[in-house]
């Protein structure tokens, strides 16, 4: 079972990925809003505020910094296509690491320091949680009979969270990183919009701020659509199981602090690290 | 009726204390909480004039900060709109005799709402971010926000602020 890659099905995943992004991304802020006790603003919120930002006049301080969000924008919608119609999970790995790459970049471009501060932490967030993706994907690439396709999980005859269990949950501590959740929000945070943490999306204003709110939704859709590749048959199981894990972030958002770099660092190389390294040696062990 | 949403829908707010004692930012603070909650209205506290687009001003103006509040304004992305929080924003308040102090927010960039209260309480400052964001959607949409009529809104300069600034950038 594969989702067919036509020009209808193309466009509906390109339109439906930023819809579904806010909404969860509206869900989330409700939730938050009703655990500290606060009413908290309409589900749709999202939708306001970019479209709000869409029209409101464009400043610019160069235009490499420009270019930068619209690549951010173009390689995350690329790599959540190849997600959903089942490319090469390297590949995939890769422009999604660029597409991230494009946001640090357009941090750096401009000399504001609190910009180039949130880039830095960026870059090592990234430092700190692509091994854990890599070892996922060779996790999938041993489950799936040695192939690389994403496609693959689709019709695999035992869902994938089964043999992967260790790996899921480091997954899910990348996920939070993803996410920009507390613990790890130290590159730029959904809350503390007063802090230096807003950093990398200091110099960007108007319909540029919108472009990187419109790639976040679309960075939201492709890691729910991600978890759901665990349990893929039957794949509600799986969407409930991605649901349950981005409610699952929220609390921990709520519940935690925020870490100093060098902390998320040190937790992500040993602790996620050793989770997701037991796990692939325990699939070889298994398999000779 | 239109499909577009309205530009009201979300202001995100960004504060600049120009003279002010900490009452009115106090208070303007306690709308962020649950007993108030500012955000149920879509109304965001940033910390980034760039993101901004209402500029909530707390305080007197005087010739040093002239200059800094100025500065805020422009670099806040148009349609923009000021509120001026408390009687000390709106005309010097209580320092409006000093000798440093220049008045109210407007001798130096145009405002659009006056909340008046030593300090303002929060109901009303609440009342005046919304009164702000219907000003936004209205010059979003090109008119001006009492005569309800088709007139692109023009920015208004105070015509003393030039000097004002000039006066300012000579002393630092």
């Amino acid at each position: 079972m594969t989702i067919p890659t036509t020009p209808l099905t193309l466009v509906l995943a390109i339109l439906v990925a930023p819809f579904f992004g806010a909404l969860l991304s509206g869900i989330d802020r409700r939730i938050t809003a009703r655990a500290q006790g606060r009413m908290g603003p309409p589900i749709l919120q999202p939708v306001y505020d970019t479209i709000k930002l869409l029209r409101k006049e464009p400043i610019l301080l160069n235009r490499m910094q420009i270019v930068y969000a619209y690549l951010h924008l173009l390689f995350m919608i690329m790599a959540f296509l190849m997600l959903v119609f089942g490319k090469d999970s390297l590949m995939f790995l890769f422009v999604f690491a660029f597409s991230t790459l494009a946001l640090v970049l357009g941090g750096m471009c401009v000399r504001s320091p609190y910009s180039r501060i949130g880039s830095q932490r960026e870059i090592m967030l990234m430092v700190a949680y692509e091994p854990i993706l890599i070892l996922i994907m060779i996790g999938f690439y041993m489950v799936n009979n040695h192939s690389f396709l994403l496609s693959a999980p689709l019709s695999a005859a035992r869902p994938m969270l089964i043999s992967l269990p260790l790996l899921f949950v480091a997954f899910l501590v990348v996920l939070a990183i993803k996410l920009h959740k507390s613990p790890f929000d130290i590159a730029t945070s959904h809350h503390a919009h007063q802090e230096i943490v807003k950093g990398i999306t200091i110099e960007y204003s108007g319909p540029h701020l919108a472009i990187l709110e419109i790639a976040h939704f679309y960075e939201m859709a492709l890691l729910f659509c991600l978890i759901v590749l665990f349990w893929a048959s039957p794949i509600w199981i799986g969407l409930l199981l991605a649901s349950a894990s981005f409610f699952l972030m929220t609390v921990v958002d709520n519940a935690f602090a925020r870490l100093t770099k060098m902390w998320i660092f040190k937790f992500m190389w040993t602790s996620v690290l050793l989770l997701a390294m037991t796990n692939v040696i325990l699939l070889y062990w298994v398999s000779k | 009726m239109t499909v577009v949403p309205k530009f009201n829908k979300s202001p995100w707010v960004v504060h600049f204390n120009c003279n002010s004692c900490n009452g009115c930012d106090i208070e303007f603070l306690a709308c962020l909480t649950p007993l108030y909650d500012l955000e149920r209205f879509g109304i965001l506290h940033v910390g980034n004039p760039k993101h901004a687009d209402v500029l909530v001003v707390t305080g007197s103006v005087n010739h040093r900060n002239a200059r800094v509040l100025k500065n805020v304004y422009d670099q806040m992305p148009d349609p923009k709109v000021v509120v001026a929080m408390g009687v000390c924003a709106s005309t010097g308040g209580i320092f409006a005799d000093g000798y440093n102090v220049l008045g109210g927010v407007d001798k130096v960039i145009p405002v659009d709402v006056f909340v008046p209260g030593c300090p303002a309480r929060p109901e009303a400052m609440i009342d005046g971010v919304l009164k702000g964001a219907q000003v936004l959607q209205a010059k979003h949409s090109g008119k001006t926000p009492l005569a309800e009529k088709h007139v692109l809104t023009r920015t208004p300069t105070p015509v003393d602020a030039p000097a004002v600034l000039e006066k300012g950038a000579s002393h630092a």
